[in-house]
């Protein structure tokens, strides 16, 4: 990375108080092009606060959030996402009664434009986007591995395939920065190896990633960059292995309820 | 000519106040209910309809009027309970489309049935302290309008010291705050819950049989005594208890101005135009602290 | 695919242009064409609730406005009954947009709230303003719709007029849902959160389809206007705003011909049972509360579901164990 090139996300002095609770107090740290980068730290430590302040479904008390250069904080949750920012969520949150074709296709939605009317009335222009849509969207499932479900309705997915389903939506969205909210969590072992080896492969596809995780075997063996938070502040940044070694940091992770 | 205006405005307000009151108390049985579950119950004002026509119906079998008062409370508040339990504790899914179709299904049940039973006609119930109308300078007031002023204050107060003062209220009042924490020291919600809807039942029908006297009792004369109690709460702050009070007696004066003094056709337009105001320009309401 | 379902849309027209040979009684004819209008309706107001996941209990009120502004503006001012027409939508989708701005800003309640006061006060409005309306008697001396040389004033030519209208509608939200808009709009009844996070501005698409449902519902009222030719209050209170909701929720939420069955069931059993008569309204609040307790998703629909829920437990159950 060159030092001229500014990262994609910057979040600099970042606070979120709900009512008495500070949720995050004046958290920095900055998200380069083209890596996985990963936040952890304990229960209550403030990682989903973050995630919705970036996303947008939350505004911060103070401090900016700034993507490819521009001020998002405070922007409804769907301009950020026509920025190009995708997002998953803790608890899966997929659309029940359509299928996982479906699912995926509505991830399309920011690039493609048939509106209501001309969507109604099947103009030949919108046949021809619906048909772009659905194979964009099939393409997105053969990634995560999911195509041989596409005609099931998504509500009844086993969990691990649910949170592939998600992943899958989100990158139909074309996203240049993708969200993960602790992808793993519900996931068998075998499962999170192959969640492991998409999220390598998306990096590979040259997607920058943030994620939120609560498996440290994962985090440790994907993550470029980990910051950590712990009540609220950010108490160390760096690559795994010096996060492995940092005393604040194995401070917070024994004293406090930490998952392994 | 001035003293004349003074008059006919000192008697808006007094018709406009005792309306509000009935106002207010159905305003607090939808923050009652919204405070515990998140639920717009349509079918309150129902429970109005049904306090006034049962508390008729009991008056002609045994002509008491505080016991067929406290009979028809009683009544209505296990219906309640019953509607509670049977109409919206089984409901799986709760959005609020599916909880706003069953409730408004409660009202049109309610209303129908009511219809079969006691007809279209209305009933009078006799005031419960004689009908001479006393003179307040130059307008006059009922003895029924001080009953409902006086028995609403009553109300009021006893509900604001049950939730400040007793265990069962706090418990409440912990439920509505955080539902979670409220759980996690062991209050039981789903009591909470029942209690609600037997609390605001019981107050919708205390209304309904406080204005009975004032008038008549008909089976239909729920869904707008409901909609105005709900535009109130609105207006006041939906879950306050203060701002429903104040939303309900402001509603009333001024629909009661507004029918005197403009027209009287457009009289139950106004709660209405006021309620899409309130969305419009501030819809937390004038005490509502959230949104 | 779409072979079978032109084949579809062909049989249903089809059906549609031979049933009024066999059953030429004007009675019949007159029935069949208030089912048509009652599923304009009902089809807008189940985009509105099966797929938007918001409700209007003042649905009447947008039929009312349709009604009246081609009533008062055919009869009185004795204007082209098709800008008539178009007026109608227009004002429907005015009155729509103002309501739902600020309804649609706020979660779950509001919306109902604020149609159910709306439909209050168009009712009391239709009743009070008489110089326009005529009052609680009505408004009488509607012309029928023409064309250049025709005129559709018997009950046979209505039925070709609001049978085209009906299948048209039908189409085009047919075609609505199965569409780029018509897939958020499914979305958004889903998971909210989720939609927002993919670039879909939801409240937007509320209001969109608020207002377009509110469009059926005034052409419905237009085109009832010019069958009955005449217009009274008690066709647009609440009441009737209740019986909508009822048959979307008996058709089923998200399901455009369930919106067909919806309408014509309700709209034929009142005529066919008396007990309907005397009970109309317990009946109505029974199938309301007792189908939204058991199948939230309506009658036609939870029942599909039932059986799609059976038979996909079984398949992946049987392949992920």
């Amino acid at each position: 990375m060159s030092v001229a090139e500014a990262p994609l996300l910057m979040v600099s002095e970042v606070s979120r108080a709900f009512g008495g609770l500070k949720a995050l107090e004046g958290v920095s740290f900055a998200v380069p092009r083209g890596v996985i980068k990963a936040v952890i730290g304990p229960n209550g430590a403030g990682k989903t606060t973050l995630f919705h302040l970036i996303s947008g479904f939350l505004k911060p008390d103070r401090g900016r959030i700034l993507f490819q250069g521009q001020e998002i904080q405070g922007r409804p949750a769907h301009a950020v996402a026509a920025l190009g920012i995708a997002r998953t969520f803790q608890l899966v949150q997929l659309f029940d009664h359509m299928t996982v074709l479906e699912n995926v296709m509505v991830g399309r939605h920011r690039l493609s434009r048939a509106g209501l009317l001309a969507g109604a009335l099947h103009l030949p222009w919108t046949r021809r986007e619906e048909a772009a849509i659905r194979e964009q969207a099939y393409g997105a499932l053969e990634l995560v591995g999911l195509s041989s479900r596409a005609a099931q309705p998504a509500g009844f997915l086993p969990l691990g395939l649910k949170r592939l389903l998600e992943i899958a939506r989100a990158l139909a969205s074309e996203p240049t920065l993708l969200l993960l909210d602790e992808p793993a969590s519900g996931l068998d072992q075998a499962e999170t190896e192959r969640l492991g080896e998409l999220i390598l492969t998306l990096k590979a596809r040259g997607l920058t990633l943030l994620l939120v995780e609560h498996d440290m075997s994962l985090t440790m063996e994907v993550a470029d960059e980990i910051a950590v938070l712990n009540y609220g502040r950010l108490i160390a940044e760096g690559p795994p292995r010096a996060i492995q070694r940092h005393p604040e940091v194995i401070a917070a992770y024994l004293g406090s309820d930490w998952q392994e | 000519m001035p003293s004349e205006i003074f008059g006919a405005v000192l008697q808006y307000l007094i018709s406009g106040l005792t309306n509000g009151a009935i106002y207010a108390l159905i305003a607090l049985g939808f923050g009652i209910i919204f405070n515990a579950t998140h639920i717009i119950n349509f079918a309150q004002g129902e429970f109005v309809m049904l306090g006034a026509l049962c508390a008729i119906s009991l008056y002609q079998v045994f002509p008491s009027l505080p016991a067929a008062f406290l009979g028809s409370t009683l009544l209505v508040t296990l219906l309640g309970l019953l509607f509670e339990r049977l109409a919206l504790r089984p409901v799986k899914d709760r959005s609020p489309l599916t909880l706003i179709i069953i409730t408004v299904g409660g009202a049109v049940l309610l209303k129908g049935l009511a219809m079969l039973w006691w007809g279209k006609e209305a009933y009078n119930l006799p005031p419960f302290t004689g009908a001479t109308p006393l003179h307040l300078g130059p307008a006059t007031i009922l003895p029924q309008n001080l009953w409902v002023l006086g028995v609403a204050a009553l109300l009021v107060a006893g509900l604001e010291a049950f939730f400040r003062l007793t265990l069962t209220g706090k418990a409440m009042r912990a439920c509505a705050y955080n539902p979670v924490a409220a759980r996690l020291v062991g209050i039981p919600a789903m009591r909470m819950v029942q209690l609600s809807f037997g609390l605001s039942a019981a107050l919708g029908a205390a209304g309904g049989i406080l204005i009975a006297p004032l008038t008549l009792g008909v089976y239909d004369m729920g869904t707008m005594l409901g909609l105005k109690g709900f535009s109130a709460a609105i207006l006041g702050g939906l879950g306050s208890s203060l701002g429903g009070v104040l939303g309900g007696l402001l509603l009333g004066v001024a629909e009661s101005l507004a029918s005197g003094l403009i027209s009287s056709g457009y009289r139950d337009a106004v709660a209405f135009f006021i309620l899409l105001v309130v969305l419009f320009v501030r819809p937390q309401g004038l005490l509502g602290g959230r949104t | 695919m779409r072979g079978a379902r032109l084949a579809l849309w062909g049989g249903f027209a089809l059906v549609l242009a031979l049933l009024p040979l066999g059953w030429r009684n004007d009675y019949y004819l007159s029935l069949l064409n208030f089912i048509g209008i009652h599923t304009i309706l009902v089809v807008g107001l189940n985009l509105l609730m099966g797929y938007a996941g918001q409700i209007s209990l003042g649905h009447a009120a947008f039929f009312g406005v349709g009604a009246y502004t081609s009533g008062i503006l055919t009869a009185t001012y004795g204007v082209n009954p098709w800008l008539a027409l178009v007026a109608g939508l227009a004002l429907a989708a005015g009155l729509a947009f103002l309501i739902g701005v600020p309804a649609l800003k706020l979660r779950g309640y509001y919306l109902a709230m604020a149609t159910l006061g709306f439909g209050v006060i168009v009712y009391i409005f239709f009743v009070q303003a008489q110089r326009f309306t005529g009052g609680p008697s009505g408004l009488s001396g509607i012309p029928a719709l023409s064309l250049p040389g025709f005129t559709f004033h018997t009950p046979l030519r209505l039925y070709g007029l609001i049978w085209t209208a009906t299948l048209g509608i039908l189409a085009l939200s047919a075609g609505l849902v199965d569409s780029r808009l018509g897939r958020a709009l499914r979305a958004l009844h889903d998971s909210e959160v989720a939609a927002e996070s993919l670039g879909i501005h939801t409240q937007r698409l509320k209001l969109l389809i608020f207002v377009w449902s509110a469009l059926y519902a005034s052409l419905a009222g237009s085109l009832y206007a010019h069958t009955l030719n005449f217009v009274a209050p008690s066709s647009f209170d609440i009441m009737f705003s209740i019986k909508l909701v009822t048959m979307v929720v008996v058709g089923g939420m998200a399901s455009i011909w369930g919106s067909l069955l919806g309408a014509g069931v309700l709209t034929v059993l009142p005529e066919l049972l008396v007990v309907f008569h005397d009970f109309e309204v317990v009946l109505f609040g029974a199938i309301l509360m007792v189908v939204m307790i058991f199948l939230p998703r309506g009658l036609v629909r939870g029942l599909l579901d039932l059986w799609e829920y059976r038979h996909f437990r079984r398949e992946s159950g049987g392949v992920s164990g």
